[in-house]
């Protein structure tokens, strides 16, 4: 239908009128405007001479052009493929952020506990410098799979990260399997990917599975520490892709934490009104809220919860409480929800290597790093990293250094213990999410209970009296 | 249990309120023209934004921009019915609905590009908190915004019914050709209609932002809805327009709340489907 023509009817924005040409392959697109403006200066002087000099002089200087590129320093080409047009390009171009950052880190000399930050380039290869090429998916798995094949084929790059979207990492990822080309990936979040039996994908951020079961041990842990019980939990989700999944691990974990399933409710997230969900919720009286929205849905959710005024002791989220655009919006109403997270800028207190990547941050694009920016940046210092042991550029001995990869946790800026993969499924073992809260409208760390900048507010306030 | 259940219904008869003020605007337009407005949950949108930036900008309530709103859009809808719709009027059939869908297009995404893809809500203003009586909570904007429409739905009525102006239009409704003939002047109430459909659906607007998110893609699901509102009171008709609203939001309340809420659009859609199998002209339509 034609209301629906943008189909991410969820992710904050949409429609985006900036073209990025200029990011991808840069280098040749400057030849080519090169090549025209000499071409336009022969018009002008109308000669037949004189163009056919100049076309003579602007092929020399494509060839000294490329010439001089090739004689440059060792450079190592990774490929990354990104939504950098079309409905999501907002959160590709987060995720890009975050990625290029790395590569300066790496290429530069930078004062961080960081894998090759202190080194300029690979010092292992010379001081090999890694060369970033993008392609754009457009947010479509098909793109994704092609541009894929484009990198690897044409532009030759030695390993590939991207793609955020789940759906299109699961493409790219079958053509690098099928190339036998390395694939890092620290953005995207479905369980499926690492369970595939795949020998070129390695992921280093945690899975949907492993979010929900973080949820779990945080009332675990929470019932242990505050002597408070928690019996009954509801679970909502939207019922597209996302959801269902997260759904079905929410059930999974709640029978094996032992916990009674009062509510399974699933809606489209794309609602005019959702009172009847609330309605449901409302009647089935659970201790505990497990909701997994987009973010339109979240929105509503949260003033709906207030008007109807559904009291659980503690609501526990999803994706679509953290998009940047959800707290300006409910403002004060978001206060004492949980959200599950990879990254928050107060760990910084605990990890001060946060505070110093997010000034980097910062000064090159004038923003704080997000959760999406956080979560990307990690990939490239794992492929360095392991490239770096190497000591060659060739995928099986890149996929045999990635398997002996043990980075500590404390070269990484999450809380987690380190990186290093499962040898069956590749997924990092030491993966963990953690959770937020929001305390006087700010993301706040509030698990892992040692990570935590303050504690829980727990159970959740009334909504009178706020 | 029973408090749920008047709950239910009471949120139902709400949101079906505001269906039943945005699905008049459309349902007039169609009658007259026997055009399908597909821009009208841009008009929506543009309602909602204008309610949102006289509040973000100079401070003034939505319940005081309401007229503010419906002049704002009555002239829109003027004008654009003056340069753009009456051109293609002559036209093939085609051509009339490819107007209004390219339109709807434009509008949305000139939203995008001003006004980013955002999300927005203002903040509490005079029309804010709720009501509990009983076990039931009633939200003061969505209460509000109710009676704005049955007041909007009256007052439409006794327009149509009682004044010369309206009078013309319900005939031009009727018969264009015998209008004519009768010396009324069907090209302005046309544009009146235009007008009048646009404005009353501005108002829908500045209610809606009182309560609900404000994006430049918004009028697509309020605008599905309000066809099916439409065609299920029967193209053309104020009444049967504000009666569907109601029976759509309770069916859909009711619906979500008894069976599965991911079914409850699907349950609004199929009562539709049994009404025009056995009333094709819909509840109202002649």
């Amino acid at each position: 239908m034609w209301y629906f023509l943008s189909d991410e009817a969820h992710s904050r924005r949409r429609i985006h009128f900036i073209s990025l040409y200029g990011t991808v392959e840069p280098f040749i697109s400057k030849l080519g405007t090169e090549k025209n403006m000499s071409r336009r200066k022969n018009v002008m002087a109308s000669k037949n001479c004189t163009r056919v000099l100049s076309v003579a002089l602007s092929l020399l200087l494509i060839l000294f052009f490329s010439v001089s590129a090739q004689s440059q320093q060792k450079v190592i080409k990774i490929g990354a493929v990104y939504p950098l047009t079309g409905n999501i390009a907002s959160t590709g171009l987060d995720c890009k952020r975050g990625v290029d950052l790395a590569v300066d880190i790496i290429n530069g000399k930078y004062d961080l506990d960081l894998p090759l930050a202190k080194s300029a380039g690979l010092p292992n290869l010379g001081g090999a410098k890694i060369e970033m090429v993008y392609a754009d998916t457009k947010g479509d798995p098909k793109n994704g799979m092609s541009e894929a094949e484009r990198l690897i084929t044409s532009e030759n790059v030695v390993a590939m990260l991207g793609a955020y979207q789940s759906a299109v990492t699961k493409t790219a990822s079958q053509i690098t399997e099928r190339l036998r080309i390395p694939y890092v990936c620290s953005d995207s979040s479905s369980p499926t990917l690492t369970e595939r039996g795949f020998k070129y994908f390695f992921r280093v951020s945690p899975h949907d599975d492993i979010f929900a079961r973080d949820q779990f041990q945080f009332l675990k842990d929470l019932e242990k520490k505050t002597g408070q019980a928690v019996h009954n939990i509801a679970v909502l989700y939207e019922n597209t892709e996302f959801g269902s999944n997260a759904g079905k691990a929410y059930k999974k974990y709640a029978a094996e934490f032992g916990y009674k399933v009062v509510a399974d409710i699933t809606y489209t997230a794309n609602a005019t009104d959702v009172t009847s969900e609330v309605g449901k919720l409302i009647v089935s009286k659970p201790d505990v809220l497990m909701h997994a929205s987009y973010i339109t849905d979240a929105i509503l959710f949260t003033k709906t919860f207030k008007e109807m005024g559904f009291q659980p002791k503690g609501i526990m989220t999803m994706a679509g409480y953290i998009e940047p655009g959800y707290l300006p919006s409910v403002k004060a109403d978001g206060n004492y929800i949980i959200v599950r997270s990879t990254f928050a800028l107060d760990l910084a207190k605990k990890k001060p290597l946060i505070g110093k990547v997010n000034a980097l941050f910062k000064k090159k694009y004038g923003i704080d790093m997000s959760e999406n920016a956080a979560r990307s940046f990690m990939a490239p210092f794992v492929l360095a990293e392991a490239i770096n042991r190497a000591k060659s550029t060739a995928p099986e001995a890149i996929v045999k250094a990635l398997h002996e990869t043990d980075i500590p946790g404390s070269q990484t800026i999450y809380p987690w213990k380190g990186i290093k993969f499962d040898p069956q499924t590749n997924q990092n073992i030491y993966a963990r999410g953690t959770l937020v809260q929001i305390l006087n409208q700010e993301y706040v760390t509030i698990w892992p209970f040692d990570s935590a900048s303050k504690p829980v507010v727990w159970p959740f306030p009334a909504w009178k009296g706020r | 249990m029973p408090d749920q259940l008047l709950q239910q219904l009471a949120d139902g008869l709400l949101i079906g309120l505001m269906y039943s003020l945005i699905a008049i605007g459309l349902t007039l337009i169609w009658g007259v023209m026997n055009i399908v407005n597909f821009a009208h949950g841009e008009f929506l949108m543009l309602g909602m934004f204008t309610s949102f930036w006289l509040f973000t900008l100079y401070g003034i309530d939505p319940i005081f921009s309401i007229p503010i709103c419906f002049v704002l859009m009555f002239v829109m809808g003027m004008l654009i019915y003056r340069f753009i719709v009456s051109k293609v009027m002559k036209g093939p059939m085609l051509a009339q609905l490819v107007v209004t869908f390219g339109l709807s297009i434009f509008i949305a995404n000139l939203a995008v590009y001003f006004w980013t893809p955002d999300f927005r809500l203002l903040p509490p203003t005079m029309l804010q908190g709720t009501w509990q009586i009983g076990g039931v909570a009633l939200s003061i904007p969505k209460v509000a915004a109710s009676l704005g429409s049955v007041i909007a739905s009256v007052c439409m009525f006794f327009f149509l019914k009682r004044t010369k102006t309206g009078k013309a239009i319900l005939a031009t409704e009727m018969d264009r050709e015998a209008a004519l003939l009768m010396g009324i002047n069907t090209e302005r109430i046309n544009s009146l209609s235009f007008g009048i459909g646009a404005a009353l659906v501005g108002v829908a607007g500045a209610f809606l932002s009182t309560y609900y998110y404000i994006y430049p893609q918004v009028g697509g699901l309020f605008g599905t809805i309000a066809f099916c509102v439409v065609a299920l009171g029967g193209f053309g008709s104020i009444e049967g327009a504000f009666i569907a609203g109601i029976l759509v939001g309770l069916a859909q309340t009711l619906g979500g709340f008894y069976f599965d809420p991911s079914y409850k659009y699907a349950i609004v859609f199929m009562i539709y489907l049994i009404t025009i199998w056995i009333r094709p002209q819909g509840l109202m339509g002649w």
